[in-house]
């Protein structure tokens, strides 16, 4: 049922607690002919990070704030430091090229690991074994037991990532390598040598994993067409000349026709077109854009967003799949969901070819590693991080200190589609009496789609321990299964 | 004999300390002959059903779910390891300790600059958790047999902590892996 509104904050202390749930929950709500009328994904975790970084000096800001999220740090470390550069007073195109290009080149490996992790060890599991296969070994292990090749090569290129990270930030987990106004280490050229050593195997695989998918996806087309999918908006930034970059660009959002309804919105200007709505049900709020309003501003992130809004992408590779990837739908946006997947692995392929490219440049090991500017005292950064959209705003004052952060981070911005997708696979497979197992994994696969990562927001990794409860219009509940 | 269990649960934290698991790289396909993973965000094992030799916990306390998963492990596991900073000290969610839990919602619900939030209401469904007024480290909590800190710790160290465990050795980490960043 309907919450009814309050603002009362809820009794807050430590005690015996009787209900234990998993950190995603979904509830289904029936008419009186025990059809779905309402999905919701309940997020369940807070964090409060926008009020306790007041005070803090800025300059902290970006290794606090990668301390979100594990499985994505250094989009959160980027993002910061983007717009604490605006803070500072150093413009995008005012950094030294050694500081943007280790910037990016920390980024693409940040891509690289996090889709490897993805697909191989989250999703891989439901396309090798089917959606109706045995929970016991629909996992990780499960994949490694039956196709060790291709666990090894998951293991390696999700490393391989890691160790771009760590190169670049200092460290895998947690680095920190951009500072406001730059970064605080270049590339030496024995890292650089090691680096390039992998390269040819890590691009193999890459391509590998893209055919593995794309062969799934076309041969069970007519199945994934439907599979949680409807029309929606799609939002990212793009390059001033359309294509592709995940680390800087201006907001592009389009319609489910290709239709464009904002273009060229710059970072700074971004509280001109976003708001995100408050539900009492979730912690996770509901972005949209401002002049659609809640109903019809809501917008899809991501792999598929990405590849939907951008117009070309700048390396060869990636850019022939990319054809390919719209062919399928002649040249509209795709708005198949599981087509998340397809977008995901070109996009790895685009960040293994962009390492290369930035391996190759010299002006990775120049010195200058840090620009100057005129302190503003507000920052606005956004990128592509894996999962999609971010965006940090901070204002700092005289003291250095934080007075004000809004974040909106990726997962954020895919949850009206996450619900509507849940929904999407719930009238299409519950019968109007009880949650079955089958049904259970299906909703499970159409959220992993998005790959939420929800420790931005909260987390999950894997399969996500998951209760579906369905209620009738009164508010009872009719049928309850767990994930177990 | 059947292979050692080993659990692990990610409470309020970033998963960066289960990160660091993955990050022993290769030899997680051996430590996967040497033991049995069992409840773990990675599979699909909701319930605890046999005992386990190991429990790792990243993230502190900072809802009632989280102290009930802690309590669940503390009853299931031999031996129970707090994860990284989040789990021996609270971490980075511990800075809303130092404020009022009322403050945090209000800025993230009321204040921010794109919260469109007519009606004025904060998060307040039966069906997410309550918030505790401050984040617990683990030990304050349920007895912890072992701390292993850093932000996340290194993989060679889990590694290390792991092997010691299950080979019944004393557990002696090298200089440099024992680290608080
Ligand atoms: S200790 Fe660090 S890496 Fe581990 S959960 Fe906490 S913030 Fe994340």
């Amino acid at each position: 049922m309907t919450m009814t509104t309050t603002t009362e904050l809820k009794r807050i202390i430590i005690e015996p607690v009787t209900r234990v749930e998993g950190h995603g929950k979904v509830s289904l709500l029936l008419d009186a002919q025990n059809k779905v009328k309402q999905a919701r994904l309940h997020i369940v975790e807070f964090r409060g990070f926008e009020r306790f970084v007041q005070g803090r000096p800025y300059w902290e800001t970006p290794v606090l704030v990668q301390r979100l999220c594990g499985i994505c740090p250094v989009s959160h470390h980027l993002c910061a430091a983007k717009a604490m550069d605006m803070v500072i007073g150093v413009d995008a195109d005012q950094l030294t090229p050694v500081g943007e290009k280790m910037r990016r080149l920390m980024h693409y490996g940040q891509t690289l690991q996090s889709h490897a992790l993805h697909f191989f060890h989250l999703a891989s599991p439901d396309l090798l074994f089917g959606f109706d296969a045995d929970p016991q070994i629909r996992n990780v292990l499960g994949v490694a037991a039956k196709f060790p090749d291709l666990a090894v090569r998951a293991v390696l290129l999700r490393r391989y990532g890691q160790e771009v990270i760590k190169f670049t930030a200092g460290k895998k987990i947690h680095g920190t390598g951009a500072v406001p106004g730059g970064i605080n280490k270049n590339l030496s050229v024995a890292e650089r040598d090691e680096l390039k050593k992998e390269l040819p195997k890590i691009l193999e695989w890459s391509v590998g994993g893209l055919e593995l998918c794309k062969k799934f996806t076309r041969e069970h087309l007519a199945e994934l067409a439907d599979f949680g999918s409807f029309p929606s908006n799609h939002l990212s930034i793009v390059r001033k000349d359309g294509a592709m970059d995940l680390y800087d660009g201006n907001l592009r959002a389009i319609d489910s026709e290709g239709k464009r309804i904002i273009d060229g919105v710059a970072p700074k200007d971004y509280l001109s077109v976003i708001r995100e709505e408050v539900r009492p049900w979730s912690y996770m709020k509901f972005p949209f854009l401002k002049d659609l309003g809640p109903e019809k501003g809501w917008y899809r992130v991501g792999p598929l967003a990405r590849l939907n809004t951008c117009d070309f992408i700048d390396t060869p590779l990636a850019e022939k799949e990319r054809q390919e990837f719209t062919a399928l739908t002649k040249g509209k946006p795709n708005n198949i969901t599981m087509a998340y997947h397809w977008a995901r692995l070109i996009e790895m392929l685009h960040a293994v070819e962009k390492i290369q490219l930035l391996l190759d440049d010299p002006d990775l090991q120049a010195d200058n590693l840090t620009a100057q500017g005129t302190f503003r005292g507000e920052g606005v950064g956004i990128l592509e991080a894996p999962r999609g959209t971010l965006f940090h705003h901070y204002r700092v004052d005289k003291n250095d200190q934080v007075t004000m952060a809004n974040l909106i981070v990726s997962t954020t911005n895919n949850n009206e589609p996450m619900n509507l997708a849940v929904r999407k696979v719930a009238e299409q497979f519950f019968d109007g009496r009880a949650v079955t197992e089958g049904l259970l994994n299906r909703i499970e696969v159409a959220i992993r789609a998005y790959d939420p990562c929800l420790s931005c927001a909260t987390h999950a990794m894997g399969q996500m321990p998951l209760v579906v409860e369905a209620f009738d219009e009164a508010g009872r509940v009719v049928s309850r299964a767990v994930k177990s | 004999m059947a292979k050692p269990k080993v659990a692990t649960a990610s409470l309020a934290g970033c998963f960066g300390c289960h990160m660091s698991i993955l990050d022993i790289d290769e030899r997680i396909l051996k430590l996967a002959e040497l033991v049995e993973f069992h409840k773990s965000p990675i599979n699909d094992i909701k319930k605890f059903s046999e005992r386990c030799l190991v429990g790792l916990i990243e993230g502190g306390c900072a809802n009632d779910e989280n102290v009930h998963v802690l309590q669940d492990f503390r009853k299931n596991c031999d031996v129970l390891i707090s994860l990284g900073d989040c789990a021996t000290m609270g971490g980075l969610p511990a800075m809303r300790n130092h404020v009022p839990l009322e403050e945090c919602l209000a800025e993230a619900y009321l204040n921010g600059p794109t919260v469109h939030n007519p009606t004025k209401q904060i998060p307040n469904d039966p069906e997410i958790p309550l918030l505790l007024n401050k984040v617990y480290p683990l030990h304050e909590v349920v007895k912890i047999d072992l701390h292993l800190p850093g932000c996340p710790p290194p993989a060679d160290a889990i590694w290390e902590v792991l092997v010691a465990l299950l080979n019944n050795k004393p557990i002696d980490l090298k200089y440099g892996l024992l680290r608080y960043d």
